[in-house]
């Protein structure tokens, strides 16, 4: 077992003072001198085509600058993403309820959202799609090309329908799930600053400060040499702020320009709920096939997600889904068609899991029908047929040495006193009218981009070491809560050897590091990580050398071998700190700073037919929910749920609980609460009220293992921790609701209504 | 309190401990008095209608989510922010201490709502639960820790208080 000083501790979070103590400044936090505030107009109707916008009215509201429309954008009218089917603002036709056709500035926020609701525009009400199935209907209204598909991946192996003939058992059915809202709690916010020079300083809560500059330079029509992001503190992401605060701060850009003052635009909750990205709702159907003993012989998926009106991030999101819709298990005779639809509704993109949740419910759900009908304990069917080092994914990946799946699936079992639980019948009426149940699920999720994000999937780092020894570090992945700055500050120190608290990691700032992409996918440790080590590592041999020769100068004996921990260097009883050797490399004039970029391994997947290597490891679960069903009422309540992960190491044991917990919860509340309804495309709850959260309230007890299977690609061979905690929730809570009551349901979130229907015999 | 002309009022009130008199427009929000007038900046918006508990703040000690009390009710009152809580000696409150070691701070836009608003539960009730503990803090939601952090540091706290 490998030593270390700073990695694999729960050290203390670097951003917490400032976060408890309310010294954090987030996106709407910030002064500037002459600041003025932005408003948007936006539609309101599901699609319209747009005749006239007047600001007559507007411009009465004291305080009122000026209206920005379309013509104000600079640059070509596309906001550049996989697609770029996305204008900057309408011009003739706007795509959804909610969606910004205009914004106003004004000296104050109340002003400008005052004088935006005061812009008329007149438009004429077109025919609209809300409904995704539809939209791939051959008569449907176009939206999008001719067939209304903004993306569409097959992944083929084997023979299928041969296996399914062949089969002792087939199991298929249709599932779908609903939208997910982030609710990250800082809603969408962003400052643009015009520079003297003509350029901008943008001030974004964002992930991805590479993906605002490319919206923020191609909308005001800049080299990116005079765009400046820099990453205000973010209060939360959860995806939610991937892609779409490029879009905000290129609104906010265009207005900064136009009036050359600095203007801030900050969401509201209900303008956040109706325009930004959420989770696709799905619809899926899914077939297995089984032989006699259990060994899942084919597995045959169609995967619908509904992108909203525009494409943004729904290709990638749909073919992440694609490539893990058959579940973390050996089958060789597999088809996937997956396709993503344009509807006239919200544009749905990232969201933890990245289209994985939603088909790993499916695919998890039926695993246990599998299970169910041949008569198999759901755990053991899943073991027969689970991934291990050596077996082929979907897509023909040889899985590598990092895979503690069948670890996993042990620990929780063991855990949840799953067999002694069965032994009981598998169900437990304890309390009358409640029951109470078990419910199994297993994950898998590639980390990083993947094949293909593969042209995105690099990072750089700057390792700048002062003369004092403290250390300044710039990455080009973000803080957005879940401990970045803090991961990476224990690689950054344990590969220097440099005290934790030296080190400290800089906002991000896209004119200080090269674009290292987005900060999604379970990427950022693995990424800046390694980028970190690679741009430490001269200075470390720097250091190395010169402490060696400092402890010979001292009179150790130079025979011993040299230890180097916790910021100190010592042979025998003799040793130097770090600050002294920092010192004396900065007398020998060494190089105190230097870049590091790393670029992912390749990819071999073919998107003609899917197969290769899609990812270049993967993070795995598994998730026990214990659940107790009122079966006078169908209300849920989750007790507990015991989780296991395998994310290689792990850099930080308390943060990536805290990952775990958050997923795990946010994993719970979607299976079971969060439910965003519209009606005929105009969205009905879009708040806090209508749209129901977990609180402390329904927090289930938490039961988390980490299995370490080193990763020997990964930073101290660590993988991603993210994402992988939130994809297995939901159908280990439906199929815990199956155990305890016999109610089956195939929709998420799992209401009441639906598990009563269950148990009363009514489909739903 | 004194109604000026031009509709605005005079409010006197204590400020995490300092006397503060302003004039003030009667439509104008706790939440926006405490943010854009008195530049205390640690206080969050994160819904704007009451069910989020980010700009929760203490008025005469008591917890408030001061998005839905106007600033003209502060009258006479005191107001306490994230910036005024202290500890016995000084320093930082014993919460706010816990926050941090328990590891209830993650993104942290939810911290400072969720930091008062324990402090207001403990005052009222020093002796509290786990039980109570959850309920007390469902007005507070937060999206990323799932809760359980939170929990235990007011726990702590407790003992700390």
């Amino acid at each position: 077992m490998d030593k270390f000083s700073f990695v694999g501790k729960s050290l203390p979070r670097k951003d917490a003072f400032i976060k408890a103590t309310g010294r954090a400044r987030y996106a709407a936090d910030q002064d500037f001198a002459g600041l003025l505030y932005a408003a948007a107009v936006r539609c309101p109707k599901p699609r319209i085509k747009i005749l006239s916008i007047s600001a007559a009215k507007a411009e009465k509201v004291p305080g009122y600058v000026t209206l920005v429309t379309y013509k104000d954008v600079k640059g070509p009218n596309k906001w550049p993403l996989v697609s770029s089917d996305y204008p900057f603002l309408p011009e003739t036709e706007a795509r959804f309820q909610g969606e910004t056709i205009a914004l106003v500035v004004a000296e104050t926020r109340k002003a400008a959202v005052a004088a935006a609701r005061l812009v008329e525009i007149k438009y004429k009400e077109l025919p609209f799609l809300d409904d995704p199935l539809r939209a791939l209907e051959k008569n449907a209204v176009k939206l999008h090309g001719d067939d209304n598909v903004f993306a569409k991946f097959v992944i083929k192996k084997g023979n299928p329908d041969q296996a399914i003939r062949d089969a002792h058992v087939v199991v298929e059915e249709e599932f779908s799930t609903n939208y997910q809202v982030h609710a990250y709690l800082e809603t969408q916010g962003v400052t643009a600053v015009p520079e003297p020079d003509g350029g901008l300083t943008v001030y974004s809560s964002t992930q991805c400060p590479f993906y605002v500059l490319d919206a923020v330079a191609a909308a005001a029509d800049l080299g990116y040499h005079k765009v400046k992001v820099i990453q205000t503190v973010t209060g939360g992401g959860f995806g939610g702020k991937e892609d779409v605060p490029a879009l905000v701060a290129s609104h906010a850009s265009v207005c900064a320009l136009k009036v050359g003052r600095p203007v801030r635009l900050i969401y509201d909750r209900k303008e956040d709920f109706n325009s930004m990205s959420k989770r696709h709702p799905s619809w899926s159907r899914v077939a297995y096939a089984a032989d006699r003993d259990g060994k899942i012989t084919a597995c045959v998926v169609k995967y619908v997600l509904d992108g909203g009106a525009y494409a943004t991030l729904s290709p990638i999101v749909l073919w992440r889904g694609a490539v893990h819709a058959a579940g973390p298990y050996r089958i060789e005779n597999i088809r996937i068609e997956a396709y993503a639809a344009a509807t006239n509704k919200v544009p749905c993109g990232a969201f933890r899991g990245f289209g994985q949740p939603q088909i790993c419910f499916a695919q998890e759900s039926l695993v246990d029908e599998l299970a169910h009908k041949l008569e198999m304990d759901p755990v053991r069917l899943r073991l027969k047929n689970i991934l291990r080092p050596g077996d082929k994914t979907a897509t023909g990946q040889i899985i590598g040495a990092s895979c503690g799946l069948e670890k996993l699936l042990e620990t929780v079992k063991k855990r949840s006193n799953w067999d002694r639980r069965k032994a009981k019948g598998l169900r437990i009426k304890d309390k009358g009218e409640i029951a109470r149940g078990l419910g199994v699920s297993v994950a898998y999720y590639g980390v990083g981009l993947g094949a293909k994000g593969r042209y995105l999937d690099r990072a750089g780092a700057y390792v700048n070491i002062y003369k004092d020894a403290t250390v300044g570090v710039n990455v080009g992945n973000t803080e957005m809560g879940q401990g970045a700055l803090t991961v990476l500050s224990q690689i950054c120190a344990e590969t220097l050897n440099a005290p934790y608290e030296n080190i400290k990691l800089e906002e991000v700032d896209t004119s200080k590091v090269s674009d290292s992409g987005p900060t999604v996918a379970s990427r950022t440790t693995l990424m800046s990580g390694n980028a970190i080590i690679e741009a430490a590592a001269p200075m470390r041999d720097n250091i190395f050398k010169t402490a060696f020769e400092l402890l010979l100068a001292k009179g150790a004996d130079g025979s011993g071998p040299m230890r180097a921990a916790e910021g100190l260097f010592s042979i025998g009883e003799v040793s130097v700190t770090f600050a002294e050797t920092v010192k004396e490399c900065w007398n020998r004039r060494m190089k105190m700073g230097e870049q590091g970029w790393y670029v992912a391994p390749r990819t071999s997947y073919d998107m003609g037919d899917g197969q290769g290597d899609a990812y270049v490891t993967y993070s795995y679960s598994a998730d026990v929910a214990d659940v107790e069903v009122d079966l006078k009422t169908g209300v849920t309540k989750v007790l507990k749920i015991y989780a296991a992960y395998d994310a290689g190491r792990i850099i930080n044991p308390g943060l990536a609980e805290g990952q775990a917990q958050g997923g795990l919860l946010q994993g719970m509340s979607w299976a079971l609460y969060e439910n965003l309804a519209y009606k005929n495309g105009i969205m009905l709850n879009p708040n806090f009220t209508d749209y129901v959260l977990a609180t402390t309230a329904d927090k289930p007890e938490y039961d988390i293992t980490f299995i370490e299977k080193p990763y020997a690609g990964g930073p101290y061979k660590a993988k991603g921790i993210g994402e992988v905690p939130l994809i297995g929730v939901a159908p280990a809570v439906g199929n815990a609701i199956m155990n305890a009551s016999g109610a089956r349901v195939r929709t998420v979130p799992l209401l009441p209504e639906k598990v009563w229907n269950g148990l009363n015999g009514k489909k739903s | 309190m004194e109604n000026r002309r031009g509709g605005t009022f005079n409010i006197r009130c204590a400020v995490n401990g300092g006397k503060v008199e302003r004039e003030i427009d009667p439509s104008r929000t706790l939440l926006e008095f405490i943010r854009e007038d008195l530049g205390l900046k640690g206080t969050k918006e994160g819904c704007g209608e009451g069910e989020c508990g980010a700009c929760l703040v203490l008025v005469d000690g008591k917890a408030v989510n001061s998005c839905l009390m106007m600033a003209v009710q502060l009258h006479g009152k005191h107001l306490t922010t994230i910036e005024g809580l202290k500890g016995r000696d000084g320093g930082l409150h014993p919460l706010q201490r816990t926050f941090m070691e328990e590891g209830a701070v993650q993104c942290g836009f939810c911290t400072p709502g969720a930091i008062m608003a324990s402090e207001a539960l403990l005052r009222e009730n020093p002796g509290a639960t786990l039980e109570d503990i959850k309920l007390g803090l469902t007005g507070n939601l937060c999206r990323c820790t799932g809760y359980e952090k939170i929990i235990s540091a007011v726990e702590k706290a407790k003992q700390l208080l």
